[in-house]
């Protein structure tokens, strides 16, 4: 046999090289094409996103009276009524509320314009008539319409009115649940993990626990959202919607993930460093809380945050347990109805008012912007905390 | 003087699983004496002194027969609790294993935890005064904050017999504790040892016959998992009484 290799050596040589190059060759038409998906996505997403960032305004008068007290709308001049926000027109009463002085006087504003204006401005399919058109080039000329950056979009919560809406409830309530989730499944997590690392014995039953563990992080989320539902909702009676429940079923949703990577962890510690510690009389409680533990902390951290950066994004349990629900208002309180980054996203993407279509793109590149310095924190850690003995 | 038993253990059997790792040892260690223990690869050398703190415990599936005591009171006894076994019984790995933290807090880990010194200066006498016995101060201790992980092999294998001397035990179980070292830390480590057999009773396995007949007051001879032959160093090395003693110490073996 070694004869007949000895006698071709160059053919074989060459057809292992051919086989090589092709298989080479394969591999990195599958990268471009992953690379070209990211980029069309991530072009689409800024393209159509980014205009929502900028946001058309009206300079106008604003007169305060009785009148417009009692109908907000009443409060601008009549050509500019139907280009200018009436969800910013709410605020005169609360305005007048607040501030009893402006009774009976007339200010100048920059008041956020009506959607379609705003459309119009961006060069969008709007439905402003030739009339209004005209209106506003008058005023384009007068310079007293602009796209300003769109503070409202991060100040405000949701909104039926396009122009007014923005993603604030959403992310407070994206900070609720996560902050829920968080503090329910990091303590448990690890303390799951620490004893079935360094206490549990090996046996039937544990290991068996183990492959359920493995499981329960690749079931379907909304079989979650389900569970929350029957756990939590139902039997707790925690209300519906809330923070709370949805950060208890994400919770339960990255728990499995939280053990896992801390278990990784806390077996990357190797066993001279326990030994080490028994060696000297520790207790094995001794040994976890003064060695293993603070060794494999990043490691810890680090698959926490992915946990959690994977629950920023989840959508289906949280559906199950009414958090896509419409919240113009920041929570009060984690009781509270709330909505969530994601939840709001499929709000506005079912939305059929056209303008919602940016804010929709604009609230994906917040997520994705939040998630990737999730992510980039966790790689940040791993780095800095990595160690070697 | 009647040499007072320090240690001992009696028709000791060691099982991994059903593995009979040891058979029938019984050895008397002699307090404020050295005994090595030789023979070659596998012979339960290492099975051997991790029973007598019962680090083997920590294996799943072990068997511990016979009796093991120390000053005459079973290790397994409801008496002696394990982390106080451990204490007065110190050892000392083959590789070094400090803690990935800094010089200071590796030997004051030990005294901390079982509550030997108050922190502040009497914590810091203690810390320099281990780090004396284990000759590391005049290396180190004008950085004790530094990592121990930055230490030399030899300075780290010191570090960590400073770190069980730190806890004052009884016993020094030392299982090669110069395999990884070079001859001028080596001989340090054997002068060590000369030293601080006037306040313990030390156990050391070890390859190196020059050093077991350099060191030990007494050595044993170990062949697969048998107790062949103990007795005092000198004679094991010039008449031993058995064959394999014999053809293990001149190298003649196998
Ligand atoms: N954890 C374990 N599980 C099962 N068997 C083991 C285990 N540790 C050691 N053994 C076996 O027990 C026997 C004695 O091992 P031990 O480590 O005590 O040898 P040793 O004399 O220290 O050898 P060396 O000089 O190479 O260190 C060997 O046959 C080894 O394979
Ligand atoms: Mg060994």
């Amino acid at each position: 046999m070694n004869n007949t290799e000895a006698s071709q050596p160059s053919k074989r040589l060459q057809k292992r090289y051919k086989a090589e190059k092709r298989f080479k060759r394969y591999c990195i038409t599958a990268l471009l094409l992953a690379i070209s998906f990211l980029v069309v996505f991530f072009f689409s997403l800024i393209s159509k996103g980014a205009s929502a960032f900028r946001q058309a305004e009206i300079l106008t008068e604003i007169a305060f009276h009785e009148q417009s007290r009692q109908m907000p709308l009443a409060a601008v001049n009549e050509d500019l009524r139907h280009l200018v926000s009436r969800g910013w027109l709410r605020k005169v009463p609360m305005m007048l509320k607040e501030n009893p002085k402006l009774m009976d006087t007339v200010q100048t504003y920059w008041v956020v314009a009506d959607a379609e204006v705003d459309q119009y401005l961006k060069g969008k399919p709007n439905k402003l008539r030739p009339r209004q058109k005209k209106v506003i080039e008058r005023l384009k000329d007068e310079g007293r319409v602009k796209l300003n950056f769109n503070v409202y979009f991060f100040l405000n919560g949701d909104s039926k009115m396009p122009e007014i809406a923005g993603i604030k409830s959403a992310l407070v309530g994206t900070i609720y649940v996560l902050f829920l989730t968080l503090i329910f499944c990091f303590p448990v997590g690890v303390m799951t993990a620490v004893y079935l690392e360094e206490f549990a014995p090996d046996n039937r039953f544990t290991q068996a626990i183990e492959v359920n563990i493995n499981n329960l992080a690749a079931i379907p989320s909304i079989l979650y959202g389900l569970l929350g539902l029957a756990i939590f909702i139902n039997t707790f009676h925690v209300p519906r919607s809330s923070a709370l429940a949805g950060g208890l079923t994400l919770g339960l949703m990255t728990l499995p993930v939280i053990i896992i990577s801390t278990r990784t962890a806390i077996r990357a510690v190797p066993d001279s460093i326990r030994e080490a510690a028994l060696g000297v009389g520790a207790s094995r409680w001794q040994m976890v809380l003064h060695h293993v533990l603070p060794l494999s902390f990043p490691g810890i951290l680090t698959g926490t945050i992915i946990g959690l950066a994977q629950a920023m994004g989840e959508t289906a349990p949280l559906l199950i347990v009414g958090m896509m629900a419409f919240i113009p208002d920041v929570p009060g309180s984690l009781t509270q109805a709330a909505t969530v980054l994601p939840a709001q996203i499929y709000t506005w993407s079912s939305s059929s008012l056209r303008p919602f279509e940016a804010r929709t793109a604009a609230a994906i590149l917040v997520l994705l912007v939040v998630l990737l310095l999730m992510n980039a924190l966790a790689v940040f850690l791993r780095q800095k905390f990595q160690r070697k003995w | 003087m009647t040499a007072s038993i320090k240690m001992k253990t009696r028709d000791l059997d060691f099982y991994y699983g059903d593995f009979l790792a040891l058979k029938k040892i019984s050895i008397s260690f002699v307090a404020n004496q050295v005994t090595a223990l030789i023979g070659p690869s596998g012979c339960g050398k290492s099975t051997y002194i991790r029973c007598l703190n019962r680090m083997n415990d920590l294996i799943p599936g072990v068997k511990v027969e016979g009796e093991i005591a120390l000053d005459e009171c079973d290790i397994y006894s409801q008496e002696m609790e394990v982390i106080e076994l451990r204490r007065r019984v110190g050892m000392v790995f083959q590789k070094p294993n400090p803690f990935p933290k800094s010089i200071y807090e590796n030997v004051a880990y030990a005294p901390r935890i079982h509550g030997l010194a108050r922190k502040g200066s009497e914590m810091d006498e203690l810390v320099e005064g281990s780090l004396q016995k284990a000759g590391l101060w005049d290396e180190v201790g004008y950085r004790l904050t530094h990592p121990a992980t930055s230490l030399s092999g030899g300075q780290q294998q010191r570090l960590c017999i400073a770190r069980a001397l730190a806890m004052e035990p009884e016993v020094l179980l030392m299982d090669e504790p110069a395999s990884a070292l070079d001859p001028i830390a080596t001989q340090k480590i054997e002068e060590l040892i000369h030293e601080l057999k006037n306040r313990l009773t030390i156990i050391i396995v070890t390859h190196n016959m020059q050093q077991a007949a350099r060191v030990s007051d007494s050595t044993a001879f170990f062949y697969m998992g048998e107790l062949v032959e103990i007795d005092g160093t000198d004679k094991i090395f010039t008449r031993p009484e058995k064959k394999q003693t014999e053809e293990y110490i001149t190298g003649r073996f196998g």
